[in-house]
């Protein structure tokens, strides 16, 4: 019973760790550049879903398109003001920036959205069901599914068709790739869109089990980040397993060993793992032609 | 690098340019012209905890306007001066130095925060300016250990609320062996070893402490590593975001175990963000407005009312520990004030031992403190409390 709860605790949460980190995937697979507001942009997404869903009494369908589509129009603005100045001129200004630009949006939300946390209703997540005896919200199994489905997607969108190979030969040669008529900028700040509303479907999904509030993408970006790295951030498959190890590994840590190990537990083993596989777990090292 | 360097060098030959000027300029300053007795007040006013910050405010504010309607203290009328700690002890301490050096206040006040009010501590014993404390309930901050302890309290202590959370576990619940989930911080470990203490008198066992953090979604691994140990009541200490998190994870595992807490849900949206099982949680106050019957009670809501047109009901006044504490902390210190005969630091402290009684809102005090006795409040003025439609009210 402890093992099987600590299993869906940890597939859920490994799983939003996941759709994060595959934000900070597909940026740096088509521009060798990451979104460090990726948290923040979480946060965006569960704050518009709140508000359009819950505020305004919208249809959840319809508040859901609208959160989402803010979202992927935060990615482009952070693309087209915080990254694309620095990047252009050789800079990695952007790290600060993108660090920056999620610190102004968590305060500019706290302003407008107001200091309290809220409670993001879902039909999913009201009535417990009973999982090998132990009780869980829908919700808790569909994220996992989400983020592997996500995963799949982004994988087989980069590896199998012309648009996504398009955008990785936008990051190997983006000069060939413009001379093959790939307008580099659409695919850089596309692959921004896609990541921050990922972000937002991540926000969207831990809402009703956790709570809205301007400050609650902070951890959950550091992590995310955490296991971007630790799967290997070249590799969608990487990160989502990464992902999904490390919501386990927390999970089980504090299941067998007690929560005061947790933290500790955890960042020792992505040192660890980083120390024996330094291009993470299903990363490869990036080949430098002289 | 050597730009680095230079820009590092014009930087520190500025700050120390400055720091010397405004050195020689503050001691160049007359002795401030002191029309009105300043207050100050460090508390959260943003984040999270904003809300705590609110009604520190609206007491104080209630207090101060009485306190001018009838004269001033002193003579002079009181004035009273924030500062948003952002729930961080660094600059919960920055502020204190400001309007305790700068603003020449007489009494400083304090936030929700413990390790805020921890960090502004020694510094106040240091300077020898009153510190009250309206809410946060870290044992350490009253029990500090300084010889001449300038820091006192008008609120719960969480050594004796832990003694009241055992009382209450055992003779309502009937528990013998409760387990024990903490917030993973300053508050948890004060509360921790309050409770291990608490339980070490009465001779009883516990199921194990498990900590939480602000982030956890789900704290069902948590619960049930202290349903397997065979908790039979859980002692909860956090605050209002995890508290929900923790119901929310009791309703998922079906545990219907009796919760015993500290006050720290207490605030904000509870009911809303602790789904069905909010309810149950059963939280210690030091005063509600809900079930309350005193004429005192009654004026102050009307008060509150009339002086924030926001305020429409008494849901709109929650948690109220942090408005009456704050007024009844006020009052308190206008008469050490009074009793002092000035502003200065040690007459003041003198002044707050000289108290003889204050019909407060909370209770008629007598003789509140003592050099011994630096919190106004004992387990005899605790109530237990519950949430019902986003009202804290009284359990009968």
């Amino acid at each position: 019973m402890l093992i099987t709860s600590a299993i869906i605790t940890g597939l859920g949460l490994g799983a939003m760790y996941g759709l994060l980190a595959l934000g900070f995937h597909i940026t740096y697979a088509v521009s060798n550049t990451v979104n460090f507001s990726q948290g923040s942009s979480m946060m965006l997404g569960a704050v518009l879903g709140y508000t359009f869903g819950v505020t305004l009494g919208w249809p959840m369908p319809l508040a859901i398109v609208a959160a989402l589509s803010l979202c992927g129009v935060f990615g482009l603005a952070v693309e087209r003001f915080l990254v694309r100045p620095f990047a252009d001129r050789g800079s990695n200004g952007w790290l600060m920036a993108t660090v920056a630009g999620g610190i102004v949006l968590d305060n500019v939300v706290l302003f407008t959205f107001g200091k309290e946390p809220r409670s993001l209703p879902s039909p999913w997540a009201s009535d417990a069901i009973s999982v090998f005896g132990v009780g869980a919200y829908p919700l808790q199994l569909v994220i996992p599914v989400v983020g592997i489905v996500a995963a799949a997607a982004l994988s087989f969108l980069l590896r199998n068709t012309s648009y996504g190979k398009g955008m990785l030969a936008v990051v190997q040669q983006p000069e060939a790739a413009k001379l093959m008529g790939i307008d580099t900028r659409m695919v850089i700040a596309g692959a921004f869109a896609v990541s921050t509303i990922l972000a937002g479907v991540a926000g969207l999904l831990i809402a009703p089990l956790f709570n809205v509030s301007a400050n609650m993408g902070l951890v959950f970006g550091i992590k995310a980040f955490a296991t971007a790295i630790l799967g290997g951030i070249g590799s969608a498959w990487g990160v989502v397993v990464a992902g999904l190890l490390y919501g386990l590994v927390e999970a089980l840590t504090t299941a067998f060993l007690g929560s005061s190990y947790t933290q500790i537990i955890s960042f020792s083993l992505i040192i660890l793992a980083l120390l024996f596989m330094p291009n993470g777990l299903l990363g490869s090292a990036a080949i430098k032609k002289v | 690098m050597s730009v680095f360097k230079t820009a590092l060098k014009i930087t520190r030959r500025t700050l120390l340019a400055t720091g010397t000027a405004s050195f020689i300029a503050l001691g160049a300053l007359p002795a401030q012209a002191a029309d009105t007795i300043k207050i100050g007040l460090i508390a959260s006013l943003s984040g999270p905890s904003a809300k705590s910050g609110e009604a520190i405010t609206r007491g104080l504010t209630i207090a101060i306007d009485e306190i001018n309607a009838d004269g001033g203290i002193l003579g002079k009328q009181v004035e009273l001066l924030s500062r948003d700690d952002e729930n961080n002890p660094g600059k919960g301490l920055v502020a204190a130095r400001e309007l305790i050096q700068r603003e020449k206040v007489a009494v400083l006040f304090g936030g929700l925060q413990t390790p805020v009010s921890l960090a502004i501590v020694p510094f106040v014993n240091q300077i020898e300016v009153p510190f009250m404390g309206p809410w946060a309930a870290g044992t350490p901050i009253t029990k500090n250990g300084a010889e001449k302890n300038y820091v006192f309290r008008v609120s719960a202590v969480d050594e004796l609320v832990d003694i009241a959370l055992v009382e209450r576990a055992v003779s309502v619940h009937g528990s013998k062996k409760p387990g024990m989930i903490l917030i993973n911080n300053p508050w948890g470990e004060s509360n921790e070893k309050g409770l291990m203490a608490a339980l070490k008198a009465k001779g009883m066992p516990n199921a194990g402490v498990e900590k939480i953090e602000g982030s956890d979604i789900d704290v069902v691994p948590q619960l049930t590593r202290l349903q397997q140990a065979g908790a039979d009541t859980l002692f909860m200490v956090a605050n209002v975001g995890p508290s929900a998190q923790v119901m929310k994870s009791l309703e998922r595992m079906g545990w219907d175990v009796p919760v015993v807490s500290h006050w720290g849900p207490a605030g904000g949206r509870f009911s809303e963000l602790g789904g069905p099982r909010a309810k149950d949680v059963e939280m210690i106050q030091t005063f509600t407005f809900s079930g309350n019957e005193s004429a005192k009670a009654k004026t102050m809501m009307e008060k509150l009312m009339a002086r924030f047109p926001e305020i429409k009901s008494e849901a709109d006044v929650t948690p109220a520990v942090g408005i009456a504490n704050a007024y009844d902390a006020m009052h308190l210190s206008a008469l050490a004030i009074k009793n002092a005969g000035s502003t200065e630091g040690p007459k003041v402290r003198e002044g707050f031992y000289a108290i003889d009684s204050y019909d407060g809102l909370i209770k008629s005090y007598k003789m509140p403190f003592t050099a011994d006795k630096h919190d106004a409040l004992g387990p005899e003025d605790y109530l237990f409390t519950q949430f019902i439609d986003g009202k804290i009210v009284p359990i009968q």
